[in-house]
């Protein structure tokens, strides 16, 4: 969003206290310092930077904030919380805000998403994570089959990357698999994208 | 008994949510009630002459105003009444805005609760009984405590005036932080050079009594006659003989002892004269430092001192002032700014504080006024300052804005560019604060004229990238980026906080400080350089961040309190004081023992021993009261007879 | 001593050398890890960053499985999973959140969880400086390391209980009390990337270029890790960090178990050295160790 000529019109008091509530953070303690985005290690890969988001977040307006690049983009290091003069755990922010987004169907930046459901995908079947399943289900989701195609020779060669998956015996990736499934039909009984 | 009851309107301060009208009504009920006004502004001329007439017409002795706090007025209707005729103690005051119109919505609640205040305070003036203040002489002697420029201002005014001022000072040299500014904002003027004579002045004025390089040790008394222990620390040179020609430390083989007042950006001599304009121009032995004090081998500076003025072994001593004032100017210090560990909390040599870096511009610090990066020697080419560091940052309990930062960081960076031309400054700020006489022009000037560049927005964090410089990552909230600077030297602009000691001072004085440390001042608006203790005063920032031209006003404003205090010959007491029931009382000596004040004694009546209060020391605080087993101990206008009628009344 | 440990995934894969090292040093210290029986992954980033009860009820049935073992102590080597569990742990105080977690459960968690803390500050905590620095065989004398923590150890402090979270200095200590020169080194605990490196790789790459500089400026002989994760961007995928910084670093990073197996004088090959993508064979050379032949090349 760009032009924001009427706050009142575009101010959404739910989605503040939504944020509030989700997070633990008190919006209004923010003054702007930016020290947030001063420390911020993935600030360049950002449409917004943190404070604008922080801003954004505090004057309710909910599209501008959920659409952004830059939630997606949070490396959830929290040199953010860590510094901030206000103790507003900002990094908490960021990802109350990613949650909300993603429950919307609102996510700006997919392939980072896909990334994530490459991950846990291996993990609900297997119990735990296997790094070339993962990559193998990245790329037939992002369609970026060369994706660090660089590295393969040499975590080949170094037998970094085994080929079969690790299950956990005795029942126990039925029991992670379960948790997945729940996790699902809870959502879908909430009605929120899981 | 007849009793007037005023219940004040406020304005809508009070009428908005208490029915004054009811409570007027109610109150006409109360015993010993014969009027009831509903005034618009008691305070005012009108609503004070109306009850002037009131008194009259229907021969009241007696009066409750309900209104603000006493706090606020108390002292105006007392006059009020005594212009009436009445006793100034024939007086009740219930407090309902403050304690009820202010703080409850509830328009009926608020007036029970008001008509329950106005009860109470009939019940108590109806015990009520006139009191008399007693008078005292005044010893017109005022001590200052602290000689910055704060302390220097007061002493000189009260000086001036023919006051003779006691002026206490810790270092062993006056000017405060003052002294160790190369330059003065707006105006760029060398701040030795406008602070240098008014230190000589000190030094030279026949009212003036100098104890540098002291502490105040205790204080006891009451205003109009205080008597203050110094401690007068052992420099080990006898001042009587010292020349200050220096000698010495020429000679001192103790090279490198830590040079405080260069805020150890240098070294100096174990025995040395802080600065070469210091007053009183003395040298001290810095006694962790000097060989022969810690290893008993050396002696040079005896043997060279022309006129034998060292002595090893010299001991702290005490004397006694009485005064009949205290003023206190003790300034502040920097906070611990090594906290923050994302600056490098200290470990990097050349981030320092904005008071290292005047050092390094003045032509009296360790670099002679050549400015240099301390890691190298090398001349800085890319100089960072940033602000707010210990400051606006609740993060570390530190919310408060120390006030003069803006300003001299605009300062220095423009000197930076006069000392070196070549150079580029950047300054990082959160907000601009320049609301003084021609202070936002001056920070124009040094975007403007000098290129400083302003960044707005904070400082996340400060390393060395390991080939010499420093990263400061900060951001410009302004063009919304994240933003890093490669520099060659860091200022920081750190916040300020109570000098140390500055608690433990308050306490020997008997005065509140707030949370940052600061002393309160008796209110906010009104009364900024009074305290709550009759006689003691605040002047400069020992009261809150300010910065020179404040810090003289305020000087100047206390020494104006003391000489109005002064031109009276003899002070009354306040007799809200305690006495002794002397039929009750057993002699056990308990109030004795427990009053902070020394104002109670034992004294010998027909045989028997008894207490007696020593009405001009009593500060009425009323621990004997609470304290005496056979209640014999009773406080003027709050006796337990006074009280008990006041819980009757409303438990009635 | 018995400890509960908590291996995670990257130690089974791509991080088989740190689970070497961090094995053979703790056996070497007389800490006895015993592997949680069917643990499973805690679901790293991408758990917590889809929803946060689901990467809890991921960590707690492992601290649930920890629950039924004798040991009063969780460890586990890697700062992600470290991460994962403590706030899983402290988001089941809350009874509401528990409940929600719960639901996602076979059966409701335990109760009480065994403490969590990293194999790190259980080493310190088994044996202080003085005793490490007993057991040591070769002393790294040689050697000057620049100790990087990465974002998870130390942070946020209040659950993660690692020290100062700007200036964490445990492994310092580990380091010295083996004789290196460790460097105060300021981007400890910056961020390397973390698992950007596949959907975002010039992110990694720039972040974790940033630390390998200032490494290289240093001129240190190697930058000493705890997390498999900061080890893959900053190692495997050096190649990438180069490109993006349009440099060469050459930049050995260590697992800091080997560095400290190294003093203990395990071989090269019983720290799963050979796994490290910029070969040791120069910090071997300085320690002058044999067996350079068995760490890797490029």
């Amino acid at each position: 969003m760009s032009n924001i000529t009427d706050i009142r019109l575009k101010r959404d008091a739910g989605f503040i206290a939504e944020v509030e509530a989700a997070s633990g953070q008190k919006l209004s303690t923010c003054y702007q310092c930016g020290n947030c985005t001063a420390g911020c290690p993935a600030g360049f890969a950002y449409d917004k930077q943190v404070n604008r988001i922080m801003r954004g977040a505090q004057l309710g307006l909910k599209d501008d904030v959920l659409n952004s690049r830059a939630i997606w983009m949070c490396l959830s290091c929290f040199t953010c919380s860590l510094r901030c003069p206000n103790n507003i755990d900002v990094a908490a922010i960021m990802e109350t805000l990613r949650h909300m987004a993603r429950k919307k169907n609102m996510v700006s930046v997919r392939k980072v998403e896909k990334f994530w459901f490459s991950f846990l995908n291996t993990v609900r079947a297997f119990g735990r994570s296997w790094e070339i399943g993962t990559m193998a289900l990245y790329m037939l989701r992002s369609l970026r089959v060369f994706t660090d195609i660089d590295l393969a020779p040499e975590a080949l060669k170094k037998q970094k990357l085994p080929f079969k998956p690790y299950v956990v015996p005795n029942g126990g990736a039925g029991a992670v698999g379960r948790i997945f499934k729940r996790y699902r039909e809870r959502a879908d009984r909430e009605g929120v994208r899981p | 008994m007849r009793i007037g009851v005023f219940i004040c309107h406020c304005g809508s301060n009070i009428a908005g949510t208490v029915d004054c009208t009811k409570v007027a009504e109610i109150a006409k009920k109360f015993p010993d009630v014969v009027y009831t006004a509903e005034p618009m502004y008691t305070c005012a001329e009108p609503g004070q002459t109306a009850m002037e007439d009131a008194i009259h017409e229907y021969r009241l002795d007696g009066v409750v105003v309900a209104s603000c706090s006493p706090r606020m007025h108390e002292a105006t209707f007392r006059r009020t009444v005594e212009r009436a005729g009445l006793n100034r103690y024939m007086f009740e005051m219930a407090n309902i805005r403050e304690h009820v119109s202010w703080i409850g919505k509830e328009k009926d609640a608020n007036t029970n609760k008001a008509a329950e205040l106005v009860e109470i305070a009939v019940a108590k003036l109806r015990n009520n009984r006139p009191l008399t203040a007693k008078t005292f002489d005044v010893t017109k002697k005022v001590l200052i405590a602290g000689g910055g420029v704060a302390g220097i201002q007061s002493a000189l005014d009260c000086a001036d005036g023919g006051v003779p001022v006691i002026l206490v000072e810790r270092e062993s040299t006056i000017g405060g932080k003052m002294a160790k500014l190369d330059k003065t904002f707006p105006t760029v003027d060398c701040s030795a050079c406008i602070l240098g004579p008014k230190m000589v002045d000190v030094a030279q004025h026949p009212n003036i009594t100098l104890h540098a390089y002291s502490e105040i040790e205790d204080v006891s008394g009451y205003v109009g006659n205080f008597s203050v222990k110094i401690r007068k620390l052992a420099t080990y040179v006898d001042w009587e003989k010292c020349t200050g020609c220096g000698v010495c430390s020429e000679k001192c083989p103790s090279k490198k002892t830590p040079d405080a007042f260069n805020e150890f950006t240098g070294t100096t001599t174990a025995v040395s004269i802080s600065f070469p304009q210091a007053i009183p121009k003395k040298a001290v032995i810095n006694a962790r430092h000097c060989r022969q004090l810690t290893k008993g081998k050396c002696g040079v500076c005896a043997k060279f001192c022309p006129t034998g003025a060292i002595d090893y072994a010299m001991q702290d001593s005490i004397v006694t002032e009485e005064v009949g004032c205290i003023i206190a100017a003790t300034g502040y210090d920097l906070m611990d700014w090594t906290v923050y560990r994302e600056y490098g909390g200290g470990a990097y040599p050349d981030v320092i504080t904005s008071l290292q870096y005047e050092r390094l511009l003045s032509s009296s610090g360790p670099t002679g006024g050549h400015l240099i990066r301390p890691s190298d020697g090398g001349e800085p080419q890319n100089v960072v300052f940033v602000q707010c560091v210990g400051s606006r940052d609740k993060s570390i309990g530190r919310p408060q804005c120390s006030a003069f930062c803006c300003m001299y960081t605009a300062k220095q960076a423009v000197l930076t560019k006069e000392h070196l031309p070549e150079s580029q400054s950047y300054v990082f700020y959160m907000d601009i604060r320049a609301p003084g006489k021609m202070y936002d022009e001056f920070t124009r000037r040094a975007m403007e004229e000098y290129g400083v560049e302003y960044i707005r927005g904070r400082v996340s964090a400060i390393y060395p990238d390991g080939l010499g410089q420093y990263v400061v990552m900060g951001s410009d909230t302004l063009l919304g980026e994240p933003v890093e600077i490669k520099a060659d030297l860091v200022v920081l602009a750190v916040g300020i906080e109570a000098a140390r000691g500055t608690r433990a001072l308050a306490e020997k004085l008997r005065i509140s400080y707030d949370k940052s440390g600061f002393f309160m001042e008796s209110h906010v608006k009104l009364k900024p350089v009074e305290t709550n203790t009759a006689g003691v005063f605040l002047a400069g920032v020992c009261q809150g961040a300010k910065d020179i031209p404040a810090s003289v006003a305020q000087g100047s404003a206390a020494a104006a309190k003391v000489m109005a205090l002064f031109a009276r010959d003899k002070l009354e007491n306040n007799p809200q004081i305690a006495f002794v029931d002397l039929r009750r009382c057993v002699g056990c000596g308990k109030c004795i023992r427990c009053c902070p004040f020394g104002a109670i004694k034992e004294k010998d009546i027909r045989g028997e021993t008894k207490a007696q209060v020593i009405e001009t020391v009593c500060q009425g605080c009323g621990l004997c009261t609470s304290t005496c087993p056979q209640g014999a101990a009773q406080l003027s206008h709050a006796t337990d007879n006074q009280i008990l009628a006041e819980v009757n009344a409303l438990c009635r | 001593m018995n400890y509960a440990y908590y291996p995670g995934c990257s130690t089974q894969g791509a991080s088989t050398d740190y689970e070497k090292s961090t094995r053979a040093v703790c056996a070497a210290l007389g800490m006895n890890l015993v592997e949680l029986p069917e643990w499973n992954c805690c679901g790293s980033t991408p758990a917590h960053a889809v929803d946060t009860e689901l990467s809890a009820a991921l960590c707690v049935r492992n601290l649930d499985i920890a629950a039924r073992q004798e040991s009063e102590t969780l460890l586990t080597p890697c700062p992600s999973c470290l991460s994962n569990l403590k706030h899983a742990a402290k988001r089941m105080q809350n009874p509401e959140a528990r409940a929600r977690v719960n639901e996602l459960l076979d059966n409701p968690a335990a109760s009480e969880f065994p403490a969590v803390t990293s194999v790190m500050q259980g080493m310190a905590a088994h044996l202080d400086a003085k005793e490490i620095a007993s057991r040591t065989r070769k002393s790294l004398s040689a050697l000057t390391f620049a100790p990087y923590y990465g974002c998870l150890m130390s942070r946020p402090a209040e659950i993660m209980k690692f020290g100062d979270p700007e200036n964490p200095t445990l492994m310092e200590s580990l380091l010295t009390a083996c004789s290196a020169t460790v460097l105060d080194f300021p981007l400890k605990t910056a961020c390397c990337g973390a698992s950007y490196g596949i959907p975002e790789r010039s992110m990694t790459a720039r972040l974790s270029a940033r630390i390998l500089q200032l490494a290289t400026d240093m001129k240190v002989d190697a930058i000493v890790v705890a997390c498999p994760l900061c080890q893959m961007n900053l190692d495997l995928r050096q190649p990438q960090a180069e490109k993006a910084a349009d440099t060469r670093f050459a930049m050995p990073v260590l697992y800091f178990t080997q560095a400290l197996g190294l003093a203990f004088g395990f071989s090269p090959d019983t720290l799963g050295l050979e796994k490290l993508r910029v070969s040791a064979d120069s910090l071997l050379r300085k320690l002058g160790t044999g067996a350079a032949n068995a760490a890797g090349s490029r």
